[in-house]
């Protein structure tokens, strides 16, 4: 294992990371704010995909692609809010879950029948295809580097919305205390339209930038969503600061361990052994370090209701 | 007078149509057609409906049911079909682990199970059955050709990587059994990953002087599209799986150059192909995949034996399926003893002739390919 390779495999989880923290900011806002566990996070994601996929044939620019998918899911997540979701705030958890997992499968059958089981075409746009050459020799693809500056600018700007704007400030004083802020004068279903609506976009975001890297398919949202549930636990439900260093402890644990394990193992067994056993460890490995987190900070690392 | 006369009638057409049922024919279908990787069912049922549309035989009838990639699903759609539709043959199943699901018990309780597609390595040995054929191949059969073919090409150093599940891991052993030679690394990715920044930097770092892998469906899709974005161009190999036409058209010009081994292949030059490729695409509007060639081979399969025999009458009907007197896509068909296939493995190269990548045939990678589960087989 040379320096170059660890490097490129550090930015490679904190690629997969920023990744995370796009769905899972969302996540972590609607269950803050509203005190829900929305399941149907993973179809924002595959509608964000789908759109700017099938946006992108029409049209032939990515960009223009991308803007339709995310306008699309977050349009997607506030008609979805307005009819379903609003219903399920005074619901206890399960019903939520119930209700949600519905939507997931209402979504995941309602892609098929409109865009067809068979997986779209959508690439990486020319301008940011290829790799290039970061100081200490280490190459990288392009488009990977470009996930990474997004997610460092969302970060930024979602913390510069929550802590500096008006709209921040009343969905932290939803998170504290929903009551008050409705007696006090404010909206209350609006705000939680907006952000439901918001997290959309920004599942919406993730699935239109890892859609072009992997493949735009029915059903490809549930994987990562099941990693985001896992970073909101580590990270502490309701925090955004929690999702995003929980994301980028996930996805860089999540791929040094891939990469690591295997190799440690062949130290001591055959190599055919040992590349299984290390990829059955590492991918139990992620699940490991959430139980070893709650064992000691059973609100996660920095829980927003502590 | 007119109402007993009625009836009389009712009744007299009723008895034809019994009798005219004894000797009609029922196969039940059970595929994927929804859910991760339904192109592989929806085009085994293509190919097969076209077959027995141009067979043109109206005593044949063809149930189809869709199992959603769910083994639990699989089986009761199997218990449905051999106890209340009392089918004469089943076929369909695209997944390994919902044939070991259905397939073994399905041929005691009576009925003829021909498999279109999955061949687990059990099904082909130790739990071989008279009753049980595989018109596609065994699993490990593309990857031992793929072995064998890249050892004859002089390839020093592959590097190797498969999902780490009983198909992933037989992919490997079966690509090892054949090539022999050294491997830069040997490397089990999750099943389902869709991320292979990690491999594909591995690769980057190794010495290997070629890429062999087996992902299907969407891993392969999300696995050549990263590649060809990773700035790696070392050749890169694999089993049809992961190069059939659909998955083309979603990865687009990143698989050009790959080289896959395959059964079939669209412009294989034969005239019984030449005429189901033409009418594939003049049917359905698209090129048909090799998915889709195994299940037009298994209608004409069913089709002579029944020409033979009706199903009823045991012995003979799986005389006839042994025979294998039928015109294949393939061009020569034969079974062995454990009622797999012995035939030609190919090798495609994937092109872009102007209207997006497609596969062409290259050569033949191993002829008379016979699994290596035969000995274990009884039969």
């Amino acid at each position: 294992m040379t320096l170059t390779l660890l490097i490129e495999q550090v930015l490679n989880g904190i690629q997969l990371g920023t990744m995370l923290f796009l769905m899972a900011s969302g996540l972590t806002l609607v269950f803050g704010v509203m005190g829900l566990i929305n399941l149907a996070h993973g179809s924002f994601y595959m509608t964000g995909a789908f759109v700017t996929a099938w946006v992108t044939g029409l049209t032939g620019s990515f960009w223009v692609g991308l803007l339709g998918g995310v306008l699309a899911a977050a349009a997607v997540g506030a008609v979805v809010e307005w009819t379903v979701i609003r219903r399920l705030y005074h619901r206890d958890h399960l019903d939520q879950v119930l209700a949600t997992f519905a939507l997931i499968l209402i979504f995941s059958e309602g892609t098929r029948w409109i865009f067809g089981s068979s997986p779209l075409w959508l690439n990486v746009p020319d301008s940011l295809s290829g790799s290039v050459t970061l100081p200490g020799g280490v190459e990288y693809p392009l488009y990977r580097l470009a996930i990474i500056v997004m997610g460092v600018a969302i970060a930024i700007g979602l913390y510069l919305l929550i802590s500096r704007t008006r709209l921040g400030m009343r969905i932290r004083a939803g998170e504290n205390d929903r009551e008050m802020i409705g007696a006090l004068g404010v909206d209350i279903s609006t705000l939680y339209t907006l952000v439901f609506a918001l997290g959309a976009a920004l599942a919406g975001l993730a699935g239109s930038t890892i859609g072009a890297l992997q493949s735009v398919q029915v059903g490809m949202g549930e994987p990562v969503l099941i990693l985001a549930f896992v970073v909101i636990v580590i990270g502490g439900i309701g925090s955004i600061k929690g999702a995003l260093i929980g994301a980028v402890l996930v996805g860089v644990v999540d791929t040094l361990g891939r990469v690591l394990l295997p190799g440690l193992f062949k130290l001591f067994m055959a190599p055919s052994d040992a590349s299984g056993v290390g990829a059955a460890l590492a991918s139990m490995l992620i699940y490991v370090l959430m139980a070893g987190i709650l064992a000691f900070k059973p609100n996660g690392l920095f829980a927003a209701h502590d | 007078m007119k109402k007993l006369l009625n009836a009389s009638l009712a009744a007299v057409m009723a008895s034809t149509l019994a009798t005219a049922q004894a000797d009609e024919v029922k196969i039940g279908m059970i595929t994927t057609l929804s859910g991760g990787g339904s192109h592989l069912g929806v085009d085994v049922r293509d190919g097969f409906m076209l077959a027995m549309e141009q067979a043109g035989r109206d005593d044949i009838e063809v149930l189809v049911q869709d199992d959603a990639r769910k083994p639990d699903v699989a089986k009761s759609l199997a218990n449905e079909f051999i106890q209340r539709e009392d089918v004469d043959i089943l076929t369909g199943i695209i997944w390994s682990n919902l044939a070991m699901a259905v397939v073994p018990s399905a041929v005691r309780q009576g009925p003829f199970y021909i498999s279109p597609n999955a061949g687990p390595s059990d099904l082909a040995g130790r739990l071989c059955h008279n009753k049980y054929f595989n018109v596609a191949w065994q699993n490990n059969n593309l990857h031992e050709a793929m072995g064998a073919y890249m050892k004859q090409a002089d390839v020093k150093k592959p590097f190797i990587l498969a999902p780490n599940y009983p198909a992933g891991t037989d992919a490997l052993d079966g690509f090892k059994s054949r090539f022999q030679g050294e491997l830069a690394n040997e490397v089990y990715t999750q099943l389902g990953q869709t991320d292979y920044a990690a491999e594909l930097a591995q690769i980057r770092a190794s010495d290997a002087d070629s890429v062999f892998f087996f992902l299907p469906g969407g891993m392969g899709i999300a696995f050549m599209k990263q590649y060809a974005g990773a700035g790696i161009d070392l050749p890169v190999y694999g089993p049809a799986f992961s190069f059939d036409e659909i998955i083309l058209g979603a990865v687009g010009d990143a698989a050009v150059g790959v080289k896959n081994t395959s059964q079939w292949a669209y412009d294989l030059d034969n005239p019984t192909n030449n005429a189901f490729v033409a009418s594939f695409r003049e049917k359905y509007g698209r090129t048909p995949t090799l998915y889709a060639s195994q299940g037009f081979d298994t209608a004409n399969l069913i089709l002579s034996a029944l020409d033979v025999a009706h199903p009823d009458d045991e012995e003979a009907f799986q005389a006839a399926l042994e025979a294998a007197n039928f015109e294949s896509t393939r061009g020569d068909f034969r079974f062995g003893p454990n009622h797999h296939p012995i035939q030609d493995i190919y090798v495609r190269e994937v092109v872009d002739q102007g209207n997006g990548p497609t596969n062409q045939l290259v050569g033949v990678a191993v002829e008379d390919l016979q699994d290596s589960f035969v000995d274990q087989c009884s039969l």
